[in-house]
Order: structure tokens, then sequence, then C-alpha cells
């Protein structure tokens, strides 16, 4: 199978911390990874190196063939990537329309981005009902969903989702992986990390666990699943 | 009442500059986190603009216009030479090398032109005044006012309702994450840069205007008092730095208006003090930015 993304000995670090220690990380085509780990084992630094804001130290990282280790975060946009990362992270003081204004500016043209904007308002209405208002007034469930929304502006070959169901109540929990499967159904390839890893394992058909840094198991959901590497993962932290 | 009516017209002319320095001031600090020291300086150079262009004859508007030009030319110089490289580097690191670009700057102006003021001499119709219902107003603070409430309106109006305006908001609220929607970061720092640059220029432009002389320390003090205004209106507030600079500038013209002689050493003092009553009752400032999402 065909890679979107393929991670070769990466490292991350911030002055004398080693986030992320040589890690292989294969994302194929037109599935859900899921990338796991407990708390601080290097899921966002990994995710934020992908995006281009946080500096390799060492390391490559290809993206649909193509050597992105060292590129700008707008090259890495235009070449298919997209993220909803940690935290939503949505503009609170603009309005919904214009967090979604704003991701349009890679669709090329404004005719394009206006006919993806209003598809996305079609596709999550409540957006659509919402656009005039402050991003920062919507509940943490609407958020993560302009998150995602902003997110497909760009029409992604490839997005990165991190930790889309934290603090979620459980039914938009429910609602967030059912737009998840849509999206593999579209043919977008998922890097989904998760914390809640008995749910992403439910709809991943790849894993990745990662223990302090470094990979600690790879393979089928089935295979880790109730494994003790992915218990060990998450009570070393 | 002439003297009331006086006195509110330099308040809002001396606030103006203020405010617009203030704002440029803020507009930087909001995207890039960087303390601009040099801003200074990139009024001085608007005022250098305007008097060597007169000296090469040009008429008085278009030295105006080269003077903001100036300033523009300068903030993209500083941008580009000195403060991309330095990009994501903490406070202090940008606030020093700001120090270090203004200090070059002023040995510049003081041994390429002159250590004292030169003289610009505008037309004599510019110093004259008019006449409303009995009282008298200056020409020059009349323009200043409009032409400030002019570039706040204009400036208003693109941040709201430009796509480039858009985007600064979003950068200011969080750069990375706007880098990740595919948006160039050079790109909205340079515009940064440049609307900074143009409101230095106007700065100098109704400065030189209502004194008539250049000299290498011109910019100093009155970003000193733009400082002033950006703390108290509350740092990386846009509307907070405008308010911030009015604020200031009245309370200027009223001390110097109404302070008896015998106080008029501490009037510096006197507003300052002030200020930090002001911050004492409301620390983050008059109107402070606006922080962080509903989580
Ligand atoms: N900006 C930073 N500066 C310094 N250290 C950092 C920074 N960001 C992350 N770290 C450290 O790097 C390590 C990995 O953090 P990272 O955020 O990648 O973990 P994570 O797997 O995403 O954790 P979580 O599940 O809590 O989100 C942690 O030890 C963390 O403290
Ligand atoms: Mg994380």
């Amino acid at each position: 199978m065909q890679a979107v993304l393929d991670i070769n000995a990466l490292d991350v670090r911030y002055g004398p911390v080693r986030a992320v220690r040589r890690i292989d990380l294969v994302v194929p085509k037109a599935g859900i990874t899921a990338l796991l780990g407990a708390n601080g084992a290097g899921k966002t630094s990994t995710v934020m190196a992908i995006a281009g804001v946080v500096p390799s130290a060492a390391g490559r990282i290809s993206i649909f063939g193509q050597d992105m280790t060292r590129a700008a975060p707008d090259a890495i946009v235009r070449a298919g990537l997209a993220i909803s990362p940690e935290g939503r992270r949505i503009f609170a003081s603009l309005t919904v329309e214009e967090n979604l204004i704003l991701a349009g500016s890679a669709a090329g043209n404004a005719e394009t981005a206006a006919e993806r904007r209003a598809a996305l308002m079609q596709r999550f209405p409540i957006l659509g009902e919402r656009r005039r208002q402050l991003a920062g007034l919507l509940s943490g469930g609407e958020q993560q969903m302009l998150a995602v929304a902003r997110a497909l502006m760009s029409e992604p070959q490839l997005l990165l989702m991190d930790e889309p169901s934290l603090g979620l109540a459980p039914q938009m929990v429910d609602r967030i992986f059912g737009i998840i499967e849509e999206l593999k159904a579209e043919g977008i390839s998922i890097l989904l990390v998760e914390q809640n890893a008995t749910l992403a394992l439910e709809v991943a058909d790849h894993a990745v666990v990662l223990a302090n840094g470094s990979v600690a198991a790879s393979g089928a959901p089935s295979d880790l699943m109730g494994d003790d590497i992915l218990k060990s993962a998450y009570l070393a932290a | 009442m002439e003297l009331l009516l006086q006195q509110i017209v330099n308040a809002l002319s001396l606030g103006g500059i203020y405010a617009m320095l203030a704002l440029g001031l803020a507009i930087v600090f909001s995207i890039v986190r960087l303390i601009n020291f040099a801003h200074g300086e990139l009024m001085t150079f608007g005022g250098y603009g305007i008097f060597l262009s007169m000296t090469f004859g040009f008429p008085p508007f278009a030295a105006l216009v080269i003077g903001i030009g100036a300033a523009l030319f300068m903030a993209l110089a500083m941008e580009r030479v000195t403060f991309r490289a330095m990009r994501g580097a903490d406070v202090v690191s940008l606030l020093i090398a700001s120090f270090a670009v203004s200090e070059i700057l002023k040995v510049l102006f003081q041994n390429g032109i002159s250590a004292r003021p030169v003289p610009i001499s505008f037309p004599s119709s510019w110093s004259g005044s008019y006449q409303i219902a009995g009282m008298t107003i200056g020409v020059v603070p009349t323009a200043s006012i409009l032409v400030t409430f002019a570039s706040l309106g204009t400036l208003t109006f693109v941040l709201r309702r430009t796509a480039m305006g858009m985007a600064m908001r979003a950068a200011a609220e969080d750069f990375e994450m706007l880098r990740m929607l595919g948006v160039k970061a050079n790109r909205v720092v340079a515009v940064s840069f440049a609307i900074s640059g143009i409101l230095a220029g106007i700065a100098a432009v109704i400065w030189t205007a209502q004194r008539g002389s250049v000299d290498p320390l011109m910019g100093f003090f009155p970003v000193l008092k733009a400082f002033i205004s950006t703390v108290l209106g509350g740092l990386g507030s846009l509307g907070g730095a405008v308010l911030g600079g009015f604020v200031v500038g009245a309370l200027e013209v009223l001390t110097q208006a109404f302070l008896p002689d015998r106080l008029a050493p501490y009037r510096d003092a006197i507003v300052l003090s002030a200020v930090i009553a002001a911050l004492l009752i409301r620390p983050d400032g008059l109107l402070p930015a606006k922080t962080g999402a509903r989580s």
C-alpha cells in the first residue's frame, strides 16, 4: 500500500527535553492510523513537526512522497495536509465564518473558497446557523466541528487530528467519530491522536503506540486491543 | 470658553499623535511580540524625509507624502534586516535588538545630518488660524485632528473588513495556528510593520507641521509617551492603545494649561502618577486585550 506520510527516525527537542526520539511512522493511503500514548508521550510534538511549526532536530518527514522535513507550513498545506490541532485553537474573537474564510486562503481563488465554505456550512448546519457569531461563544463540541471544518477548507488528502474528543460530552464524541468515519469513506487519510484508546482502536486500520517519545508498539488494532504494551504505555507516564 | 476649546483642540491633536504611535507599537507587538524600541526612529526618519525632500525642492505636500513613504520604507527595512531573522525569539532578545537598531539610527542621524534641530519652513499660510463663533482656532491643529481620525478610521476598516485585516486579527490571537492554515507568515508580519511605519510617518508629518523642525531625538520622546499609552490602554490591545494615547495627550495638555507655574516642573511626574494610579485600579489597562476562548 502507498504511504501518504512516511516518517523516518524523527527527533523533536525543546532545549534539553527530547520529546520525540527516533520514531518511524507510516500512514497508508485512505485509512485511519491511530497514534496512541500517555500524557507527555510525544504525540502532539510529532503532529506539530509534521505540520511544520515545530522544527525536527533529526530525521526525515516525507508527505505524498515528497521530502517536507524543513518545508514551511504553508507549503505543507498546499501539498494537501491539514490539521485539527490539540485544544481546537479556533480564533475566538473572529466569527465562525471568518474562521473558515481564513482557512480558504490556500484554496487559490475566492470563488472556490466561497463554494467550499457553503458546502461545509451545509455539512455542519450548526456552523451555518452561527456563522456571524464569535467562534469563542460556541460550545466545546461546536468549536471542535469548526476546527474540523476549518481543516477541510483546503480539501486535504491527509488530515491530522489531535485529540478531537477531548473534554466533549459522550454524544458529541459519537458525532465526532461519525465524522471521522465519513471522512475516511471519502478517501481522506487520517492520523488520529487519541487519549481514548478503546474508541480510537475501534475506527483505526492501523495503530502506533508511543511511550516516552519512542515507538513502543505498532500493528493492527485487533492485535493491540488488550495488549500489555498498550496498557503499560499508558501506565508508564 | 475660547481657552477651553483651544485646549480641547490641542489635547486631541497631541493625543492623536500618541494614539497613532501607540497603535503602531501595539499592532507589531500583538503579532510578533516585539516591543519595538526603534519605533521612534521611524518617526524621526519620516521627519528627515520631509526635511530632505523640501531641501531638494519638492513642494510641501509632496514632501509630506515622501516623509510618510520614508517611514514606511524604514519600517519594512527594519523587519527584513533585523527582526525577520529573529522570528520566534523571546521578548527580551527582541527588545534588546530593537534598542540596538534605535541607537544605530540615532547615531546615523546625528553624524549624517546634524545633532541639532534642522528647520523646515512650511508655507506661512499653514501657521494661520480661523474663527468659529468668535473663537480662534489654528489651521494645523485642526488638520492634524482630521488626519488622525481619517487614519484611525481607515485602519479600523482595514482590520475589520479586509482579508488581510482578518488575518492580522487572527495572527494576534494565535499566529502559529494561522500558519497551520496555510497563511504565509512573512506577508502578515510585513504588513503589520508597514502599517506601523505609515502611522509613524503620519505622526512625523503632524509633529513637524506643528513644530517646524527635525532633530535626531524627534521621535524618541513622543514614542516614550506612546509606550506609556499602550501600557495604560492594555498591552496588546489596539483599542486600548488609541484610548491610552488620547488620555495621555489630554493629561499633558491639561496639566500644561491649568497647572500653576510653581508646579510646572512636575508636569510629567503628575501625568505619570495619574497613569500609575489608573493601573493600580485596572492592572490590565483601560481596555485589556481580549484573550482566549471558552474552553
Ligand atoms: N513547547 C514545549 N517546550 C518544552 N517542552 C515541551 C513543549 N511541548 C511539549 N514539551 C514536552 O515534550 C514532551 C512531549 O509532549 P507532547 O505534548 O508532545 O505529548 P503528548 O503525547 O501530546 O501529551 P498529551 O497527551 O498530554 O497531549 C513532554 O514531556 C512535554 O512536557
Ligand atoms: Mg498532546
